[in-house]
């Protein structure tokens, strides 16, 4: 019995620490310009994508993966320099609009460059599962955890220590008088966009070996990633990240005790809950504003 | 005056030429219609299928066509949606005026394409496997892979073979997963075979470990068989190694490719899947009927393409075959005598069987068409 949770729990936290970097990417955008990025998932995919035909084509696996994550990072700048830039002081709305037509750009370039088929990566450090009070749980799905660990604390460290993150809380916090002290608020979108295409690539790297990827992996992980960052409170760090964690973990124990069948309604259920009761997330800022 | 007259005059002649020429050129070719799944879930099905016909009907048209005209291919890729297929047999019908559709990756698609080609009377050859196609039997439409009930049958013939009756099974929720689960019921009890545990997973899902978690905690499962195509059986192979379960499982022949064992890994070791010989072809004995079609084919089509061959193309080079053989027969592209001719194909020994059709049975395959492989060491091994 307890075995069996405990199963659900893992598989469950292994996904959720996916969404929950996705729903980070999403965080960090939106913060910087309120705008949401649809074409996040679409890092993931480039990253996951990446990091497969580069190794295929005989680079070294841990070169493979740094060549994959900096070409995403390339990928999220250009992004914002070709697409998000020119639209200039356009309406919110204009800019996500821009971005899922940038996602489905990029999905197309994806089938046209590399391919349409699934493909996996090999496992970090192997494939023969640990046994836990009962349940499994690969080696893959600890480096999923570790790495995502890493990165939060890393992120931590990033905002609240260092110049440049402090000089993105305060664009988030008000852009206005961020520029009026002399923080150049285009190059912080840039730096946003960079940063959220890198969380979005790792997600995707450390997560291929056990889901399998393909071009349109985007798709579903940008939705859920987006649900995991709403739940949080959008714009909140935390928040996406205790957003993601609790949706996998729903979505595993939905597949677990109800029906394999409504897995993926639980996250659209979830939003809609969200929404109907509690809008700002459940870390978000309170309140409402006084025009 | 009179030299620009004589200018325009031969321009207008020149493009009158030009605009007649297709016209001409149309009434000599056959035109096959095609509509696969290239992108999406099914692309490593559609993918081999259209090379394969693509690379047959150049090789056809090399050596004269068929009925002195040769062949022209029309395709459209509908990315395993229902809806794109149905849009795309309606272009086919109605404005490429095609005169047979050999097409229809996925029982999804082919299902949204079979109330067109009833009403348009135009010969269907599908390549998709679920049983509700060619049962209850339609005029126009004819299909080249096994059905999933017999996949089911072998597959449960071999579990009582080896002693296993108590079965769990796994399968996914699109066309050919959920035909194939529901025939699997249905022959269960027949068989001798109980099902004790039934679950299902979507055809874009990542993790099954829930569903399998479940199985493996239900009392006296003897086996699992997983009945799906694409990225599915591919995932549900790796979580059952990951959670360490070492009962003996069993794939349909939706999972009868290299690219099962390239995703699935290690984990792929051991399993049984019922499949066509094609995979097999080289160590087959050489008085098996089907040894030369099978060599032929994976031969050409490896030379030709570089990567390996798999059971999909090979429905779709059946498909091709049996419709220029019937066109051959019935000595016109004419609609309701092709499909008379494909009525009575008889004796036709194709990659993925042999092929004995009648106005009952538009999918003419018997349970030898299907074999029981083994994975052993990343390859194909015949168990019978």
């Amino acid at each position: 019995m307890f075995a069996e949770f405990l199963q659900y729990v893992f598989s469950g936290v292994t996904i959720g620490s996916t969404y929950a970097l996705v729903g980070l990417g999403f965080a960090i955008i939106y913060n910087a310009s309120h705008v949401i990025n649809f074409a996040q998932g679409e890092f993931v995919m480039i990253g996951s994508m990446a990091a497969v035909f580069l190794s295929a084509a005989g680079i070294p696996m841990p070169l493979a993966i740094l060549c994959a994550v900096a070409l995403t990072i390339l990928v999220g700048l250009a992004l914002e320099k070709f697409a998000v830039e020119p639209a200039k002081n356009a309406e919110v709305v204009t800019i996500i609009i821009i971005t899922i037509g940038a996602s489905i750009f990029l999905r197309g370039l994806a089938q046209v460059i590399w391919d349409k088929e699934f493909h996996a990566l090999p496992p970090f450090s192997g494939e023969a599962p640990f046994i836990i009070a009962g349940a499994t749980i690969l080696p893959q799905s600890l480096w999923v955890l570790g790495v995502t660990l890493v990165i939060v604390v890393a992120l931590g460290w990033f905002f609240n220590r260092t110049l440049m993150g402090k000089a993105i809380l305060a664009t988030a916090c008000n852009a206005d008088a961020a520029r009026m002290m002399g923080i150049n608020t285009r190059f912080i979108l840039l730096i946003a966009f960079g940063l959220s295409a890198m969380l979005g690539a790792i997600a995707g790297i450390i997560i291929a070996p056990i889901t399998t990827t393909s071009y349109d992996v985007g798709v579903m992980l940008g939705l859920k990633g987006f649900v995991a960052a709403v739940l949080g409170g959008l714009g909140s760090a935390v928040g996406a990240i205790v957003g993601g964690l609790i949706l996998g973990i729903a979505e595993a124990m939905a597949a677990g005790y109800i029906s394999s069948n409504y897995k993926d309604a639980v996250p659209f259920v979830i939003i809609l809950l969200i929404l109907f009761f509690l809008p700002s997330g459940l870390f978000g800022a309170r309140g409402t504003e006084r025009v | 005056m009179f030299k620009t007259l004589v200018r325009k005059g031969a321009v207008i002649a020149a493009f009158a030429l030009i605009g007649y020429g297709p016209v001409f050129a149309a009434d000599d070719t056959i035109k096959i219609g095609s509509f696969l799944s290239i992108t999406g879930p099914a692309s490593f099905l559609g993918d081999p299928e259209l090379k394969t016909l693509q690379l047959y009907i150049e090789k056809i048209n090399a050596q004269g066509g068929v009925a002195g005209k040769k062949l022209e291919l029309v395709h459209y890729d509908d990315g395993g949606d229902a809806n794109k297929a149905r849009t795309f047999v309606k272009r086919l019908i109605e404005d490429d005026k095609v005169d047979i559709i050999v097409g229809g990756t996925t029982t999804g698609t082919t299902m949204a394409a079979i109330p067109l080609v009833e009403q348009a009377q135009i010969p269907l050859i599908s390549l998709a496997g679920g049983i509700e196609i060619t049962e209850p039997v339609k005029k126009w439409v004819f299909k080249t892979p096994q059905s999933d009930r017999m996949a089911a049958i072998k597959v449960l013939n071999d579990m009582k073979k080896r002693g296993l009756t108590k079965v769990a099974l796994i399968s996914g929720t699109g066309g050919f997963g959920a035909s194939g689960r529901k025939q699997t019921l249905d022959v269960a009890a027949k068989e001798g075979i109980e099902i004790l545990a039934d679950e299902t997973y979507g055809p874009k899902d990542t993790d099954m470990t829930a569903q399998l978690t479940k199985i493996k905690n239900t009392p006296g499962v003897q086996a699992i068989f997983n009945f799906d195509f694409g990225q599915g059986p591919a995932i549900v192979t790796k979580n059952y190694a990951q959670l360490g379960i070492k009962l003996p499982f069993y794939e349909s022949h939706g999972a009868a490719s290299n690219s099962y064992i390239e995703l699935a890994g290690a984990a792929a070791e051991g399993v049984r899947i019922s499949a066509s010989a094609l995979l097999i072809a080289d160590s087959l004995p050489a008085n098996d009927v089907q040894k030369k079609v099978l060599v032929d084919y994976k031969k050409t089509y490896e030379d030709a393409f570089k990567s390996p061959v798999s059971t999909f193309g090979a429905y779709a080079y059946d498909g091709l075959m049996i419709a220029t053989d019937a066109i051959k027969r019935a000595g016109s592209a004419d609609k309701a005598k092709v499909r008379d001719a494909i009525e009575k194909t008889k004796n036709y020994v194709g990659a993925t069987g042999v092929v004995n059709m009648s106005p009952e049975d538009h999918m003419g395959l018997d349970l030898s068409a299907f074999r029981i492989l083994e994975i052993k060491n990343g390859g194909w091994k015949l168990v019978e």
